[in-house]
């Protein structure tokens, strides 16, 4: 057994795990964050995709010992409050989901992309980056669309608040 | 309510669970005192069982119960059935193997459940699986339906000599042959259609908990029709009577098809929950959804099609070879014959039509529908047909297909169906003008001189949704009928629940169903919920499969709102003191039609309730039901046209433009209906350029069984698509709406190849069209 202490979403958490549980796991069974989502058994899909320590990471490709002392942030973390994170609502608002599955995942790697790339997205690099999420309901066509948006916007939402500082 | 009715383009009311996190599966659900299940499965493709030895595992740490076919046998649980009965041309029924749930003397394929085992938790559960020792004498194997009836073939089951499952004709095979005899051209062509994973990003999973003092049981499952489900392991599998079984399908992570059969999973979950005493929990992993989630399509076929000296079709023979696996799936026997053979007419006029259609059993998971079923390997077929052609006769693709057009309503084909509308023109004329077809030999000139070879491909497809009516199915052998239900009620402050038989998965149903009624009923969107997918709640219902939902369920619904119109109009036209002819619906309130009296819609309801003063003899209440049996299927059609750049050098192809011309009928939320051909046409790119379920021919193992192996879709392999729809209503909904989950399924994997095969230069090649396969065929016509 592996003593653990973390932080999720911003609680300090500790507890006494199995040294093969995976991160994923972790979330999902012992603080009951389903949102994190399994969608295969090699590390493909990434509807499991969390923020470890600012980092995109699939949270199947980590044992929860390995995360022991970090800061992770899952989809269940991201919305200020009752406002939706620009990802989010970018989402919803271009039809980049259906059953919702591989959404979380999908989500938290258009955050990170979006954090990599201040400078803005174009179509290509959005493709290429989404090389490691699986949607098979989409045909990425609007999430691709979602992810265009919401990186123009949270780059202009930048903008502004540097704007602001000077 | 423009802004939210019928027609607009609304932001679905169900995101904001999925993407906060908050959607709730069926692995996302926990019951107190729940434990999990692993299945061990057989390893071989084709064995005897020997012997199982389960004391080891059942001392394993954490371990519930080790449970064999044997018990669950004797405990009189049932054999998995196929519920749609076809007879072969001499009139025999079906010859249907038994297919146990854990199978108890013989596994007949890579994936067969043969053990369940329960423990605390899951890891506990898999290292149990690992110690049941089990004692197989392996059998040949066959995994291709071409050589499964040489002779020596390896037999699966008893019943079916040579592993024939059905030898089935359609059309006339006499008009057919005379048409041949007086052809001036005959074009003839061999195709595969190849084998695929459906690969919903959930895994399927069941939970099922027995209720020892209630004698009940309830099941979670990842289901497209928990009311199916709930029948046919009550009247079939013995499971529990109907009563005492509650089937829930929450939250479902996508279907395409592969969650409409009843598994043996949750059969097995349900039986051992109650002889262990714990709620029990299964979830797959993906190599598990690989092995034993039923795959699609698998044809071979040859064909040949007449034309007189003018290029008109005169006639079209077809002999296809089906693979079902090695059991027959719920609905394995309709989709190669009434989805399949009844679309070989395609969009055109074609006098004389016949087909022959042998399944086979083989080694392999068992094969059913798959979105589309049969209808995309129909339209394959067809699409390749007339594009092949076209090209020998040195005619444009576009102006062969135009010619042959079918452009007169209702249209009687040789093979059953009614096309009772449509307009072929107008969609082949719209994608030719997105695609810029006039452009394209400069675009190919252009980029010849960069080294690559460009080629376009056109595929004007048809296909068949909303299967109907009951009486017509049930003569053709389906076990159910294919009506809908729908119940609206009106609560007493005015808001709506909407219950219905359809299940969402993806399909935004909560959004468009509501729609439906905020238009009908003019009250805001926020205030109808729709409710789904609990066979508590509903009361029955047939699912969601086949692009129904729109067409049928809504078509259920649109009938209750009916009902609830006029009982509603009586309620404001005694309280106005009005009559109830005069009575308008508009703006949230039941006005008298040319005065200013009017009562806001939820002081009507609250009447309803509270009953003071309601007309004579009037009950109580406003809460209306429908059950709704189409006259007919539907029939969507369009045009989609290809566009793709190979590079010579390493075979690889670039879609470099994709144009859908659709006619879906009208349309509830474009949006959606976008979001749906987005879906299904990359699902068609899939299958046309990359995904392919391998077995290997001696061992029968399955060489695609992980995401490694078997290649998906990535943002990466697709383009934006242009996408435009026509709207040629369907007469026979009382909204006519035709259906639009399937379409990008089924038009799609022609016009990829026919513009690989245009790019390339010859017509050698199969799907999925990789690099390898590519590269290959530009060196076999290069010498």
């Amino acid at each position: 057994m592996s003593e653990i202490s973390l932080t999720v979403n911003g609680r300090r958490v500790s507890a006494s795990v199995e040294d093969r549980t995976l991160l994923v796991h972790f979330l999902r069974e012992h603080l009951g964050l389903t949102g994190t989502h399994v969608g295969c058994d090699t590390s493909q899909c990434g509807a499991c995709v969390v923020h470890v320590d600012g980092k995109a990471m699939k949270s199947c490709s980590m044992l929860a010992a390995q995360a022991s002392g970090s800061d992770v942030i899952t989809i269940e973390g991201i919305a200020n409050g009752g406002d939706l994170h620009p990802v989010q609502a970018a989402f919803k608002e271009h039809h980049g989901l259906q059953c919702g599955f591989c959404t979380p995942g999908m989500i938290m790697t258009t955050v990170d992309m979006i954090a990599r790339h201040p400078e803005g997205l174009d179509e290509a690099t959005v493709r290429e980056e989404l090389e490691g999420n699986i949607c098979r309901c989409t045909g990425y066509h609007n999430i691709v669309k979602a992810v265009l948006a919401a990186s123009k916007t949270m780059s202009k939402a930048s903008k502004g608040k540097a704007k602001k500082a000077a | 309510m423009g802004i939210e009715g019928v027609g607009a383009r609304v932001a679905r009311k169900e995101d904001k669970r999925f993407i906060t996190g908050a959607g709730r599966y069926v692995d996302d659900m926990v019951v107190p005192g729940m434990k999990h299940a692993m299945f061990v499965r057989s390893p071989h493709a084709h064995a005897q069982i020997k012997k199982i030895d389960v004391k080891a595992a059942q001392a394993m740490p954490g371990v519930i119960g080790v449970l064999t076919g044997k018990e669950l046998k004797a405990d009189g649980i049932g054999n998995l059935i196929c519920g749609w009965m076809i007879h072969s041309k001499d009139g025999t029924p079906m010859k249907m193997g038994a297919w146990a749930p854990l199978a108890v003397d013989r596994v007949r394929y890579v994936g067969d459940a043969v053990v369940i085992v329960v423990a605390d938790t899951k890891s506990q559960a898999r290292d149990a699986a690992e110690a049941v020792d089990i004692t197989y004498k392996e059998l040949k194997a066959v995994t291709d339906a071409s050589r499964a009836m040489d002779k020596g073939a390896p037999q699966l089951h008893p019943e079916a000599d040579n592993n024939l499952i059905f030898d089935w004709d359609i059309g006339n095979a006499d008009e057919t042959a005379a048409a041949f005899k007086k052809a001036a051209h005959v074009v003839k062509m061999d195709v595969v259609n190849n084998r695929l994973v459906p690969n919903a990003m959930e895994p399927r999973a069941a939970l099922g908990h027995y209720d020892k003092a209630e004698d009940h049981y309830t099941c979670w499952t990842t289901s497209q029709n928990p009311h199916v489900a709930r029948l046919v392991m009550s009247a079939f599998y013995n499971v529990a009577p109907e009563n005492k079984l509650r089937v829930i399908a929450p939250d479902v992570g996508g279907g395409f098809g592969s969650k409409i059969y009843i598994y043996p999973e949750e059969i097995v979950c349900l039986w051992a929950s109650k002889k262990t005493g714990v709620p029990v929990k299964w979830v797959a992993d993906r190599t598990e959804s690989f092995l034993s989630d039923a795959h699609g399509r698998d044809h071979h076929t040859h064909a040949e099609m007449a034309f007189d000296k003018n290029h008109k079709i005169t006639g079209f023979k077809v002999e296809t070879k089906a693979n079902l696996g090695a059991y027959m799936s719920l609905f394995s026997s309709a989709t190669p014959t009434y989805l399949y053979a009844t679309l070989l007419s395609g969009q055109y006029d074609i006098p004389a039509i016949h087909a022959n259609v042998k399944a086979i059993y083989t080694n392999t998971s068992p094969v059913d529908a798959y979105r589309g079923a049969g209808r995309p390997e129909a339209a394959f077929l067809v699409e390749r047909m007339l594009e092949v052609s076209a090209r020998q006769f040195g005619l444009s693709p576009a102006e062969l297909r135009r010619k042959n057009f079918i452009t007169s309503f209702p249209h009687q084909t040789p093979v059953i169906m009614n096309y009772d509308a449509g307009d072929f023109a107008t969609s082949l004329d719209m994608a030719l003008k997105a695609a810029d077809y006039a452009g394209f030999e400069k675009r190919r000139d252009k980029a010849k001189k960069a080294g690559k070879l460009r080629g376009i491909g056109f595929s004007c497809y048809i296909e068949a949704c909303g299967i109907a009516p009951s009486a017509a199915v049930g003569s053709l052998g389906a076990g159910v009928g294919l009506w809908e239900s729908a119940e609206v009620r009106v609560n007493a402050v005015g808001t709506i629940e909407v219950l219905t038989g359809s299940h969402s998965h993806g399909q935004g149903h909560e959004t468009t169903f509501a729609q439906l009624v905020a238009q009908r009923l003019s009250v805001p969107l926020d205030s109808v919920s729709i409710v789904h997918g609990d066979t508590d709640k509903v009361q029955m219902g047939m699912g969601t499969y086949g692009s129904r939902s729109g067409a049928v369920g809504m078509s259920a619904i649109s009938k209750a709102l009916d009902k609830v119109e006029v009982k509603a109009k009586k309620i404001a036209a005694h309280l106005m003191e009005a009559d109830e002819a005069d009575i308008v619906i508009e703006n949230g309130t039941l006005k008298v039609a040319g005065t200013d009296k009017s009562v806001p819609w939820f002081q009507m309801a609250l009447a309803a309730y509270t009953a003071h003063n309601l007309p004579g003899g009037m009950e109580p209440g406003l809460k209306e039901t429908a059950f709704y049996d189409p006259a007919n299927f539907t029939f969507p059609a369009g045009c989609y046209i290809c566009e793709v750049e190979v590079d010579p050098e390493t075979g690889q192809t670039d879609i470099v433009q994709f144009v859908a011309a659709d006619d879906f009928g009208n349309i509830i939320n474009p949006m959606i209906v976008e979001g749906q051909v987005h879906g299904g046409v990359t699902q068609g790119i899939g299958q046309a350029l990359l995904e392919g379920a391998n077995y290997d021919a001696g061992s029968g193992q399955l060489l695609t069984a992980s995401y490694m192996d078997y290649t998906m879709p990535r943002a990466g392999d697709v383009p934006f698509y242009k996408l435009s729809t026509s709207n040629t209503p369907s007469p026979s909904n009382p909204l006519g709406l035709k259906g639009c989950g399937e379409a990008g399924a089924i038009g799609a994997p022609p016009a990829v190849i026919n513009a690989i095969t245009d790019a390339i230069g010859t017509e050698n090649l199969t799907m999925p069209a990789t690099p390898q396969k590519v590269w290959a065929a530009i060196r076999s016509v290069k010498h």
